[in-house]
């Protein structure tokens, strides 16, 4: 069989509805697998009626949160995010989908103080059943997370397996590279 | 022994145990099961005003034992807890250690269907905590409570354990012949942190019903009479296989003592001595080991970022990572216990007699302390960026993960590690205010009978 972490390889999993192979248990409860398209959450939740504008208003306000202080989500070692707002039939709902490195259970505390720092938890707090003592309450606000998470049946990676810390560096490399080979024309 | 405590604390209703360290050279646990409610509160009754507070032992006091009560999931509904009250406890508490093994690692030889003496049995409701100056005051104090059971009946003993300081009793070693007890985290308005030391936390991080980290106060189990001034303590006991460690030091150390306590160095981020690594890189410097105000005064992101002096994967690097991970101060544990067994002589072959450490992790959250540090910080093999390492001390270790000790030209690795320990039993706790206590010597008993 090749090498499992072969990025040189494109990879497609399969996933149970469970949303894992092989259950492994987290301080939260079962945790999600590592597949060729990383680690990732797939949160999906009603609106709260009339929050739409507000939930619109506050990607400006990430925007900026990042544009001032751009490693302000790196403890989350991300890819990527995607917000989404779409309806169904009369309601509106949201969808929050997050690709990156870690195991979300692992530092999921840490996620949810970081959520608190940036505000992404405004709008959170606009969505239906989430819970009023979020401040102070950190196992109701994951157990919102994981109520709203719906895990994949498939995933894939074009170069599965990859950590943002290596393409980063790779990235780095090539620049060094380029300038060294500029430099010595 | 006089300390400043912390302010706005109730420090007349709290146990004692995390707040003050007591001078305890020997110790007695006892693992305790109620017959029925009743005679839960009959025992409890004669017991809390032996308890001591953090005030009575805070300040400078004569006593020679100090006694600590604390209680299961189970053991509060044993005593008379109603059901309302006992489904406000987080899931992790009621769920007990046992039940949780797998996430915190405790599997293979350590998995809770080995563990003797009723810990991972719902039978297990109490536990006393006998601290004492010395081993005659233990054995007097055990006697007193041995008549006590026998007196008013109803309590079962389901197992004990007996502890010991190791000679030569000047300083607290452990069973590998480390120095311990060299870092405590502190709380704000108490005592000032040495020199180094992560900042003092807020009190609600360890105490229910104070504000935490977060700035507000988590929401308690109800009623508050019960919560307010408890904490939650993880029991665990661990054996350690000292001539496994041992042999290992001669094994990966080369011919010299030098080269192998360098190797016990590496794994533990101290020397023997208690010197930290990142200040003593390349010798062992036994009077800054032991000085408080200086064996903690580093940092690993600034001072040793790629872990040439103290590796990523040492103890004390992962138990405290330091300024080197995100929110720190949400996972401090304050620890309790000691060391039980006979020392194993230098030199001795290992004569198989169970050793080891058993000890008690304090927190306002069992599943944000203590399952983290054991969950992330000693079991993730990706940890900071490492590759299949975990905890060489702490950790669950099976002979197939590795330990690399950074060093220039090339790293060193060292192989398929043994386990140098095994989670022989745990359990988790419920340690109540001595208003709660009261509370559950009575009241609960009435809405119970
Ligand atoms: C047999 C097993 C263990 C041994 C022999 C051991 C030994 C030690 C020693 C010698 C130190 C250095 C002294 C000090 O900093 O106070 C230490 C530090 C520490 N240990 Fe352990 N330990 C063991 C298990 C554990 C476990 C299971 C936990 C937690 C779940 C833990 C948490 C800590 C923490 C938080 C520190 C302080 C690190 C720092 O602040 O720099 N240890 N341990």
């Amino acid at each position: 069989m090749a090498d499992d972490n072969d990025w040189t390889r494109p990879r497609a999993m399969a996933i149970p509805e469970e949303g894992y192979l092989t259950s492994s248990p987290g301080r939260y409860g079962p945790t999600f697998p590592k597949t060729p398209a990383c680690h990732g959450f797939t949160i999906i939740a009603k609106i709260k009626p009339g929050a739409e504008t507000e939930i619109r208003e506050y990607g400006k306000t990430l925007e900026t949160a990042v544009g001032k202080t751009p490693d302000v989500l790196a403890p989350l070692q991300l890819h990527y995010l995607r917000w989404v707002l779409f309806d169904i039939g009369a309601d509106t709902y949201f969808m929050y989908q997050g690709i990156f490195d870690t195991d979300f259970d692992k530092y999921t505390e840490d996620a949810v103080a970081l959520f608190s720092a940036t505000g992404i938890t405004t709008i959170f707090t606009k969505l239906e059943g989430f819970p009023e003592d979020w401040k102070t309450n950190a196992p109701a606000f994951i157990r919102f997370v994981r109520d709203h998470q719906q895990p994949s049946f498939l995933e894939y990676g074009e170069y599965p397996f990859v950590t943002a810390r290596e393409i980063k560096k790779a990235l780095r490399m090539r620049e060094a590279f380029t300038s060294m080979l500029d430099e010595s024309q | 022994m006089t300390r400043p405590m912390p302010d706005g604390l109730e420090l007349d209703d709290i146990q004692h145990f995390l707040v003050a360290r007591t001078p305890a050279l020997a110790a007695r646990y006892e693992f305790l099961h109620f017959d029925s409610a009743a005679a839960g509160k009959t025992w409890l009754t004669g017991l809390i005003d032996k308890v001591g507070t953090a005030t009575s032992v805070g300040t400078d006091s004569p006593d020679a034992r100090w006694v600590t009560i604390a209680f299961t999931w189970n053991g509060l509904r044993a005593i008379g807890v109603d059901d309302a009250s006992l489904a406000t406890f987080p899931d992790e508490f009621r769920q007990g250690m046992a039940a949780r093994a797998v996430m915190l690692g405790i599997t293979g030889k350590a998995h809770p269907d080995t563990w003797d003496g009723g810990l991972a049995s719902p039978e297990l409701h109490a536990i006393v905590i006998l601290f004492a100056r010395d081993v005659p005051e233990r054995e007097r104090a055990e006697r007193a409570h041995a008549q006590y059971l026998s007196d008013i009946g109803g309590i079962q003993r389901l197992s004990f354990l007996d502890l010991e300081a190791l000679p030569p009793y000047r300083e607290p070693r452990e069973h590998f012949g480390y120095l311990d007890r060299l870092t405590h985290p502190t709380i704000e308005g108490g005592e000032a942190p040495t020199p180094g030391s992560v900042t003092a936390v807020k009190a609600g991080e360890f105490f229910l019903g104070y504000p935490d980290a977060t700035g507000g106060t988590p929401p308690m189990p109800q009623p508050e009479t019960l919560a307010r001034n408890g904490s939650y303590l993880a029991y665990v006991r661990i054996q350690e296989h000292v001539g496994v460690f041992r042999d290992f030091l001669r094994a990966n150390g080369g011919e010299t003592r030098e080269g192998q306590e360098l190797i016990a160095a590496k794994m533990m981020g101290r020397w023997r001595s208690g010197a930290p690594l990142v200040l003593a890189p390349e010798v062992d410097d036994p009077a800054l080991g032991s000085d408080l105000q200086r064996t903690n005064d580093f940092n690993y992101a600034k001072m040793d970022p790629h872990g040439y002096g103290c590796p990523v994967s040492a103890h004390i690097r992962r138990m405290n990572p330091r300024d080197t991970v995100d929110n720190v101060e949400r996972h401090q544990l304050v620890r309790r216990g000691g060391t039980y067994g006979p020392f194993l002589p230098e030199d001795a072959p290992d004569d198989g007699v169970d050793r080891g450490i058993a000890a008690f992790m304090g927190c306002a959250s069992l599943v944000r302390q203590f399952e983290f540090a054991m969950n992330v910080w000693a079991n993730d093999p990706s940890f900071n960026g490492l590759e299949n390492q975990r905890d060489p001390i702490a950790g669950t270790q099976d002979g197939t993960f590795d330990f690399t000790i950074p060093k220039r030209p090339v790293r060193q690795r060292l192989t398929g590690l043994p386990a140098f320990t095994t989670i022989r039993g745990g359990a988790y706790f419920f340690l109540p205010g001595i208003r709660a206590m009261r509370f559950l010597a009575s009241t609960a008993a009435a809405a119970a009978a």
